[in-house]
């Protein structure tokens, strides 16, 4: 079989061999090795098939690639529309790059071993709808889908105050799609379709009528939506107690992939649908984001507890993201998709981290650990690595997105890439001090003096992403070769419009 | 029309005539069984029966027409209700078969009644005239009145029964009042004769009057505020599969009433009384929901939310509002019949676990029973890949299209809150562990079956929706047509 016939259905196979595999893992014996192997052996298949995406883009051709297209239902009209673009390629790469290596993380997971992967294998399915839909409406189905077997994850195998979290989690994010839903609903009233491209289109040629009056309230209900789950400030209080009190597997999945659902919604629908608007509101936005970079930074550098040091540094990174978006350049946005890969490998690698460390000793606070470089040598190389990706520094990946988005920002506004630098500092000083903190000195628990350094399991689960790490800060390049093209389409109506306001 | 009855005549009623007929073999049967054996072998006679009547309604629709002196018509509307409502007394008699050995309650009739019962329900969606919707509606409600009192040792499904039986009289003696009335005012009491009388440009006043007495015994049966009171209790207190039976079967033939009641006879001044009903409804049941800790009570409360949010769909306009409440009533009864049937199973003997706290830890102590209830529970919420999504999609965009945003707000907000309430069963099950010890025991072959079907169905109106609201499309213009024209397309060769 010629493997360009794969083409057609290859996003429908790498989507739902996620379900399928958890589906016949509901019917498994419930003997907990094989469970794990047969998670890992789904993971990996779905991996595998997502190679063929960048291996067999065009990347001189601008729009959606990989496209199926076909009627779901009748009425109301909606389709089984899915594709991707640059946009979106990486972020399922991303997803079932993450995948797998949740599964080598969890291997020590216990209780309940079937219902843990099911869920992790179903999130994946919805993560991945999300990033490859093309019909709002299946947008919106993926969308609130991933939130089910997340809350169930952080409800189930989380933490002491895990109950608590995972409604919070799910209101929060609950609620706000509600405003979203609202908004594509209105949008169809007016189009007749659920269709991305045709919508988008509507909105281009003028045919969508009362547009004018109502945008500003569409731009807002989409944007609640993707505020809450990247999270912006100040609607980023679920995060921490999420991050806290989910498992390992959680916390890296809910970081890597689920906070990018914001950002990349930002970035496709805001942006792709409501780009005047887009232009206006941008400010604000762009000055939360600054908040949110600046705010993270400070409230992880007093965090005593390290996973919810390395949560609010998220908040402190998505928000170059943000900033990125919004700064209407390309070498933000390229900086901004940048970033998102960037922190979902790093990120999703301290969180594995932190998780191997309160897997033994049952605790994350930062005081009771010191001088762990002793006992676990390579465990301390590797969380190394990992802080200095994740600071910034240059040839690792976190460097390269962070320095596109501030040159991005400061050619829109001085000031505020001024600011936005000030980041980055920040970043190196709590990563660097809660280092210093865990693994320098002389080891001052005794339970510490023991501690087993990596197992098999936990080196296989952190090597991807230390080589991922190194890669894509040598060569990133192969990554923005298929970004950019994405980006450079998407500005060219905004300049447009930009020029529009400006004759205004 | 006169003369003898012929064979097209009893085809028309072919499924009532087959549960009828096996409704009184079980019941000529029952004392010639031992007792302890009675109970499968009459529980398959009835599961039969209504399976026979599920393929006579299927065969029905191929011979649409009026029948008995136009007291009958078989359309696309009436086969819709026919098929929904046998379906649902086939999976609620596959749920009693386990139950009734657990709660040890022997009685044969108990199967009949739910066949006789289920005649009542079929007629009301089919009939046309009046006085026969009200036969049929006393046929229906005088088999639940005595299922709900069948947990005879129990003094709470006594005063089920009897709450249900006092209250259920005076709503039905309402609507008997409304037909009297009707018959005043516009000289008929056939539904295809009134239209007309109606449309006229002076209506009577006294039809007005009709109409609310009408709705007033309707609403009763369909549990929508403010004539809901007797629900909580009745359903506290009724045996839990007869709760499954009645919270969906009854109510779809009641809607079906109203629905050819309210827009075939285009019934003057139904606006405002559906409108204040539908938001009394949704607000009511949710509030009330949100503080029960009896699981059957909580869903007492949703059912009567959600006969608000169906009503909902009767404030549209007529063709999408119809289509919208015939997909409504499918998909609530494949997820509440569902709910219902986990419950059952789980009350264990004598109904010992319904509250709140027993469902604590069900997701390590049976999985498969928790991950189901969870479905059904995500369907009662709406969430998308679930029928309860599109039931409430097609309702509230019939709503919007009928430009009545304030009724869609509030009906959203209303759903929203409604998810607090679902959540926490299921935040229980899976996130609280057991204090006690709770035997949960296997699934029977029956209880299993049961389960397959809701969920199917559940989720096919989630994911499918198209081919079952293409045909509550249809037959909801056909059911517009005026009776001249519908009579004229559906000619019976036969004749």
């Amino acid at each position: 079989m010629n493997i360009e016939t794969l083409s057609p259905f290859v996003l429908s196979l790498i989507t739902f061999v996620p379900a399928g595999g958890a589906l016949l893992l509901v019917l498994f014996p419930r003997r907990d090795r094989d469970i794990r192997l047969f998670a890992l052996v789904v993971s990996l298949l779905a991996f595998i098939l997502s190679l063929h995406l960048p291996a067999h883009l065009v990347r001189s051709q601008p729009g959606f690639q990989f496209e199926v297209n076909s009627q779901w239902i009748t009425s109301p009209n909606i389709h089984y529309h899915m594709g991707v673009d640059g946009f979106s390629l990486w972020l399922v790469l991303l997803t079932t790059f993450l995948t797998p290596l949740c599964v080598l993380i969890s291997w020590r997971i216990h209780d309940r071993v079937k219902e843990f992967f099911v869920l992790l294998l179903v999130l994946e399915t919805a993560l991945i709808g999300v990033f490859t839909a093309l019909d709002l409406f299946l947008f919106y189905f993926f969308w609130e889908a991933t939130l089910i077997p997340m809350a169930l994850l952080i409800g189930i195998f989380g933490h002491e105050r895990r109950v608590y979290a995972a409604v919070k989690f799910f209101l929060f994010t609950m609620i706000a799609s509600v405003f979203m839903l609202a908004a594509i609903l209105w949008l169809y009233a007016k189009v007749g379709s659920f269709d991305f491209v045709t919508i988008q289109n509507a909105i281009r040629t003028g045919q969508v009528s009362n547009f004018a009056a109502a945008s500003l309230w569409l731009f807002l209900g989409f944007f609640a939506a993707f505020a809450v789950k990247v999270p912006l400030f100040p609607l980023h209080t679920w995060l921490p107690d999420a991050h806290v009190e989910a498992p390992t597997a959680g916390s890296v999945l809910l970081a890597g992939v689920l906070l990018k659902m914001g950002t990349y919604g930002m970035l496709r629908f805001n942006l792709g649908l409501f780009p005047e608007q887009s232009r206006r509101n941008a400010p604000w936005i762009m000055a939360l984001a600054l908040m949110g970079i600046i705010y993270g930074a400070l409230v992880a550098m007093v965090q005593p507890n390290l996973k919810k040091l390395i949560a609010y540094s998220s908040i402190s990174h998505l928000g170059f993201v943000v900033l990125g978006i919004f700064s209407f350049t390309g070498a933000g946005w390229d900086g901004a998709m940048f970033v998102m890969l960037a922190h979902g490998i790093s990120t999703g690698a301290l969180f594995m981290l932190a998780g191997i460390l309160h897997e033994r000793r049952h605790t994350y606070a930062i005081r009771e650990f010191g001088g762990l470089a002793t006992p676990m040598p390579i465990y301390a190389a590797l969380f190394l690595f990992m802080v200095l990706s994740s600071v910034g520094l240059p040839l690792l990946n976190g460097f390269v997105g962070e320095f596109l988005v501030l040159s991005g920002t400061f050619r829109a506004h001085p000031v505020y890439g001024i600011l936005g630098a000030t980041g980055v500092i920040w970043s190196a000083c709590y990563l660097l001090w809660m280092y210093q903190r865990v693994f320098f000195g002389k080891v001052t628990q005794e339970a510490n003096s023991t501690l087993e350094d990596l197992n098999l399991f936990e080196r296989a689960a952190l090597w991807p992403t230390i080589v991922m790490a190194l890669l894509m800060g040598v060569a990133p390049l192969l990554w923005l070769g298929v970004i950019d093209p994405a980006v450079r389409n998407a500005l060219e109506p905004l300049a447009r419009v930009a020029s529009k306001m400006v004759g205004q | 029309m006169s003369g003898l009855p012929q064979t097209a005549d009893y085809v028309r009623i072919l499924p009532e005539l087959v549960l009828s007929i096996f409704g009184i073999v079980v019941m000529l049967l029952e004392p010639l069984f031992d007792e302890r054996r009675s109970q499968r072998t009459l529980a398959s006679i009835a599961l039969i029966g209504s399976l026979v009547a599920i393929m006579a309604s299927v065969f029905q629709a191929q011979n649409p027409g009026f029948a008995f002196w136009n007291m009958v018509r078989v359309d696309g509307f009436s086969v819709f209700f026919h098929v929904l409502v046998t379906t649902i007394a086939a999976v609620v008699i596959l749920t009693s078969y386990e139950y009734m050995s657990v709660q040890r309650i022997r009685a044969g009739e108990y199967y009949g009644l739910i066949l006789f019962g289920t005649v009542g329900m079929c007629l009301m969606s089919s009939a046309v005239e009046l006085v026969l919707i009200f036969i049929a509606l006393e046929i229906s409600s005088i088999s639940t009145y005595i299922l709900a009192g069948f947990r005879r040792r129990e003094a709470a499904s006594s005063e089920a029964s009897l709450k249900y039986f006092l209250l259920g009289s005076f709503a039905t003696a309402f609507f008997l009042y409304g037909v009297a009335l009707m018959f005043g005012a516009t000289g008929s009491t056939n539904i295809d004769k009134i239209s007309p009388a109606l449309e006229q440009s002076t209506v009577p006043p006294l039809a007005y009057l009709a109409v609310a007495l009408m709705f007033v015994g309707l609403g009763f049966k369909v549990a929508s505020a403010p004539f809901h009171i007797w629900t909580p209790d009745v359903y506290e207190g009724a045996p839990a599969p007869i709760v499954g039976f009645m919270s969906t079967a009854p109510k779809a033939a009641a809607f079906a009433v109203l629905l050819r009641i309210l827009f075939e006879a285009n019934a003057p001044g139904r606006f405002w009384l559906i409108w204040f009903s539908a938001v009394l409804s949704m607000c009511l049941g949710n509030l009330g929901a949100l503080v029960q800790t009896n699981v059957k009570r909580l869903l007492a409360y949703s059912s009567i939310a959600h006969a608000g949010y169906l009503l909902v769909a009767f404030a549209a306009a007529p063709e999408v509002g119809v289509s919208a409440a015939m997909f409504y009533t499918a998909a609530y009864a494949a997820m509440n019949v569902g709910a219902f049937a986990v419950i059952s199973h789980f009350a264990n003997a004598g109904e010992k676990y319904v509250t709140l706290d027993d469902y604590a830890g069900l997701g390590r102590s049976s999985p498969v029973l928790a991950a189901t209830l969870t479905i059904f529970l995500l369907s009662l919420i709406g969430i998308p890949a679930t029928g309860g999504f599109f039931a409430k999609f097609y309702v509230f965009s019939a709503a919007l299209k009928a430009d009545l945003v304030g009724l869609t707000i509030i009906g959203v907000i209303n759903s929203a809150v409604a998810a607090y309430y679902y959540l926490r069963i299921i935040v229980v099950m899976y996130m609280r562990e057991s204090r006690e010890e709770i035997p949960v025991r296997g699934i029977p072959l029956g209880l299993g079956t049961a389960l397959v079907v809701s969920l199917a169905a559940t989720i096919y109106l989630g994911v499918l929706p198209g081919r079952v609201l293409d045909y509550a499309l249809a037959s909801a213009n056909q059911l517009m047509q005026t009776p001249a024209s519908a009579a004229a397309a559906t000619v019976n060769p036969g004749r």
